[in-house]
């Protein structure tokens, strides 16, 4: 009873802020309801039993990839860019075309769910509650560090190459700053840096910086 | 209704997953919309995925998840350093104004 309320107050949430997602006309309400939705399809991860990935997610997503979405927001500056979700004259007629095929997606995927009531068998197996004494952190890393450990490894390639990439993507070698050159201060001299001057009188030096 | 099973997940999964397919279709903002449109995607796919994993009490939908989970971080700091080199060259993000390869 309590697992059912708690289902349908989580997953209205987050169909909500789905729509909100797509439908709002600031980018960072936009990215504002991207994380009530991960926090509440992680609040739903943590009730069914998968902890640790409800953890990640609140972690990963709201912690960091939210975060990057929001930074990237504010400096594009395209928070004032308030334009209609059907602005567009001259494009507007791929509109209904794309809600047909949304549509269509919609009832393709409700019919494989609905494929699975032939196989009653299936729902009923298992209850929620895990039977074994082992908590889902320490199965996960039971079968993580053995069973996927070169899956693994790719993946933190993957996060390397990524991280390589985005700063490669976005470094920029300005023009005209100045900058401290160690190897120029120190290997300075006096000869090249202090200069005597014979200088006339009532006229003074320019001197040229 | 009362009974919560794993057809109620995975239609979680659909209408969410369909509503970031609405948001990549329609959508008239800019990128970063669509790319957070993308990110719905990946978190309905993963909806599934540890619904099943549940279900069935198979602890490698959870370990897919997790791999989906840095597939999907790589893809969002990827994604989004090619939209700001992109608004520092031509100074717009917006979808109707990015035409460079008249598609």
């Amino acid at each position: 009873m309590a697992h059912a309320i708690f289902f349908y107050i989580f997953s209205t949430i987050a169909i909500i802020s789905a729509i909100m997602v797509t439908a709002s006309k600031n980018t960072v309400h936009s990215v504002f309801f991207l994380i009530l939705d991960f926090i509440s399809i992680s609040c739903l991860f943590i009730m069914i039993g998968a902890e640790f990935l409800g953890m990640i997610m609140l972690i990963v997503y709201v912690g960091a990839v939210a975060v990057l979405f929001l930074f990237v927001v504010m400096m594009l500056n395209v928070a004032q860019q308030k334009n209609q979700w059907f602005s567009g004259e001259s494009s507007s007629k791929h509109i209904p075309i794309g809600l047909i095929i949304s549509i269509i997606i919609f009832f393709e995927l409700i019919i494989v769910v609905g494929g699975w009531k032939y196989k009653p068998d299936l729902f009923n197996k298992v209850d929620l509650s895990s039977q074994d004494t082992l908590s889902n952190t320490h199965s996960l890393g039971q079968v993580l560090y053995t069973d996927y450990i070169h899956i693994f490894q790719i993946s933190g390639m993957i996060l390397l190459i990524a991280m390589i990439g985005a700063i490669v993507l976005t470094f920029r070698q300005r023009e005209g700053i100045k900058k401290q050159s160690y190897l120029k201060q120190i290997s300075r001299e006096r000869s090249e840096g202090v200069e005597l001057l014979n200088v006339d009188n009532k006229k003074g030096v320019s001197v040229d910086d | 209704m009362i009974d919560i099973g794993l057809g109620h997940y995975l239609t979680l999964g659909a209408i969410i997953f369909t509503i970031g397919i609405i948001g990549i279709f329609l959508n008239r903002k800019n990128i970063i919309v669509i790319l957070m449109s993308i990110e719905l995607i990946l978190l309905a796919v993963n909806i599934n995925l540890v619904s099943f994993s549940i279900y069935l009490n198979d602890i490698s939908g959870q370990v897919f998840t997790l791999f989906i989970l840095t597939v999907a971080a790589a893809e969002a700091a990827i994604g989004l350093a090619i939209i700001v080199v992109y608004f520092r060259n031509s100074g717009t993000i917006r979808v109707e104004e990015i035409d460079k390869l008249k598609g």
